[in-house]
């Protein structure tokens, strides 16, 4: 019986890197295995023993891409153990923090990792000598996220001013006007990165996923919520564990999470978009709707549309924050340690991303637990290929190479985070 | 919005939490405390689009990293990558889809390279997750922080 193996050594253009296999035997995909190599436990070791107030910080260095994500989880977690809730300016600021990463994360996803891939080009390098204009849209269109991070990060990779309890110092709102002004400009180039990519040519290609989001009674959702799905699922934060499992798979050593009911799950934009788009504002409905997206949107190829309506999103709505923003009178709230377990989870622009700390009497951390979204993807992703191979089997290898490459980022895994280097290449078995 | 536009911009890139991959973020930090003023010190993860950025408007660049080309652990690689293009495997242990050399050959193709570009290259050994250099790592970054000041005198900063 003829056979054949795609072996994909190095994906390029996912963050991090990783190794693909698939095998077909005749006319039948026998084996599927996404490969991803060591494990951040790293981090979760290193953070035993540390002060409370250093983990924001380090949890910011797991990843360069969203270390808002890690900070805003870590900062929520801890303070569920101390008993704290933030409100008002203070959660607002979090919120627009927030929105600035969306935006630079997506913008760099959307315009240089898989905007290639619908118009057949091997990176955006190649990409930007035909399409300059579009190339420069996303660059600044990124660039006004990080403008965001900036401003209330004091730097856009690594921040520094965000705390347990609120912010080191929070800006005066006269500080907002140059940022408010580029944002509207952003907004409207969001619009138009929503019909740019809604030209292009999408596989037909969908499953019956189980969606996992938070999901908040008034707002699309950034830092709070309970976490939702669309097949049952809606528990508070704190009760992650006794619903989500993760197992050590033999072909990685990273860690792959599943449901314990229900096994493989789904989570970044398209989850979070299926769950709550009647949480989105208006003009980011409005640009989904014209892009030919329903309230679900099952094809993960149209991820790309999907994460440019959330762009619109977070820049409406971080003009829509910049325009009521009062300056609190403390920049943070004050935090007394005690002996308690907290839980944390928040949306990063990849999916949710949980955090959960053990702490003693003087807030230092016993035992940490970190779960990035993209290891929460990896079941779904090699779900993905199973179904997208068997049905593609009769075109021809180095494109259905590519596809199966383009069926990965689809999910703009962030390798880095869930792990460290991923490879790829096709060959005969 | 934008900051003053800075002259010479020296940019340490890579994760001290990777061991090795330390290396830029080590360089920048000890120029830092050579050139307390006038020169601008960044310290970058390596997302490439951010490093466009961090040069826009600068006359004078160097950026310092990590790298995995084959050479022996500690090996200095120094490029004009105004005159030669940074091969995009030469960065390859960056954990960035978008890095170091992509963002050099973006510039190029957006005509956004700075008028001086200088790359600096620090051949690693140990990228597992973890603090510290490489005793080989460690004197080449003493090394490039010798030379990259000399770069820098004679590029005109105080």
């Amino acid at each position: 019986m003829k056979s054949k193996t795609i072996k994909v050594d190095y994906l390029a253009r996912v963050e991090g890197e990783g190794a693909l296999l698939v095998k077909i035997k005749g006319q039948q995909v026998t084996d599927v295995k996404l490969k991803i190599f060591e494990p951040p436990r790293f981090f979760e070791a290193f953070l035993r023993g540390r002060k409370f107030h250093e983990v924001p910080d380090i949890t910011a260095r797991i990843c360069g891409i969203c270390p808002i994500a890690y900070q805003m989880s870590a900062c929520h977690a801890i303070e569920d153990a101390f008993g704290i809730k933030i409100t008002g300016p203070i959660r607002d600021l979090r919120r627009l923090i927030y929105c600035g990463e969306w935006i630079e994360s997506h913008a760099l996803h959307v315009y240089l990792l898989h905007a290639p891939d619908f118009l057949g080009y091997e990176d955006a390098i190649r990409m930007a000598k035909d399409h300059p204009d579009d190339v420069k849209r996303g660059l600044r269109l990124k660039k006004a996220g990080n403008e965001i991070v900036r401003l209330l990060g004091g730097r856009e990779i690594h921040p520094i001013n965000v705390r347990v309890g609120g912010f080191y110092k929070v800006p005066d709102k006269k500080e907002f006007s140059a940022l408010a002004e580029e944002l509207k400009w952003a907004r409207d180039a969001a619009l138009a990165t929503v019909r740019w990519v809604a030209t292009f040519v999408f596989p037909e290609f969908d499953r019956d996923y189980e969606f996992v989001a938070l999901r908040h009674p008034d707002e699309y959702p950034f830092n709070e919520g309970r976490l939702v799905s669309n097949k049952g699922l809606d528990i508070a934060v704190r009760e992650y564990d006794q619903n989500f499992i993760e197992d050590h798979v033999s072909h990685s050593n990273s860690l792959q999470s599943r449901l314990k009911e229900r096994n493989s799950y789904f989570v970044g934009p398209q989850a979070r978009y299926s769950l709550n788009f009647d949480k989105l504002s208006p003009m980011a409905q409005e640009a989904a709707r014209s892009a030919g997206l329903g309230p679900v949107c099952r094809n993960p190829f149209q991820s790309i549309i999907v994460r440019s309506v959330e762009i619109v999103y977070a820049c409406d709505e971080a003009l829509r924050l910049i325009e009521q923003y009062q300056r609190p009178d403390q920049p943070a709230v004050n935090v007394e340690p005690r002996v308690s377990t907290g839980y944390g989870c928040t949306e990063a622009p990849r999916g949710i991303c949980y955090h959960r700390y053990r702490l003693d009497d003087r807030g230092l951390i016993v035992d940490a637990k970190i779960v990035p979204p993209t290891s929460q993807n990896l079941k779904t992703i090699e779900g993905d290929l199973w179904q997208f191979v068997q049905t593609h089997l009769l075109i021809q290898k180095d494109k259905l190479q590519w596809q199966c490459e383009q069926a990965v980022r689809n999910y703009d895994p962030c390798i880095s985070c869930a792990t460290h280097f991923l490879k790829l290449h096709i060959e005969p078995e | 919005m934008t900051a003053p536009q800075p002259s010479i911009v020296i940019i340490g890139v890579g994760n001290e939490y990777r061991s090795d991959d330390g290396a830029g973020i080590a360089v920048a930090r000890r120029l830092r405390a050579r050139f307390p003023s006038g020169v601008t010190i960044l310290e970058e993860s390596g997302e490439g689009a951010a490093l466009i950025q961090a040069w826009q408007g600068a006359a004078w660049v160097m950026l310092v990293d990590a790298v995995r080309s084959g050479a022996s652990p500690g090996t200095i690689h120094r490029l004009d990558a105004r005159a030669t293009s940074v091969p995009t495997g030469f960065f390859h242990y960056s954990t960035h889809a978008f890095s170091v050399a992509e963002a050099v050959e973006l510039a190029r193709s957006l005509d956004q390279l700075p008028p001086h570009l200088l790359v600096y290259g620090i051949e690693g050994e140990n990228f597992a997750a973890g603090a510290g250099l490489s005793p080989a790592v460690e004197q080449a970054v003493e090394a490039v922080v010798e030379r990259a000041a000399e770069d820098v005198r004679a590029a005109g900063s105080p």
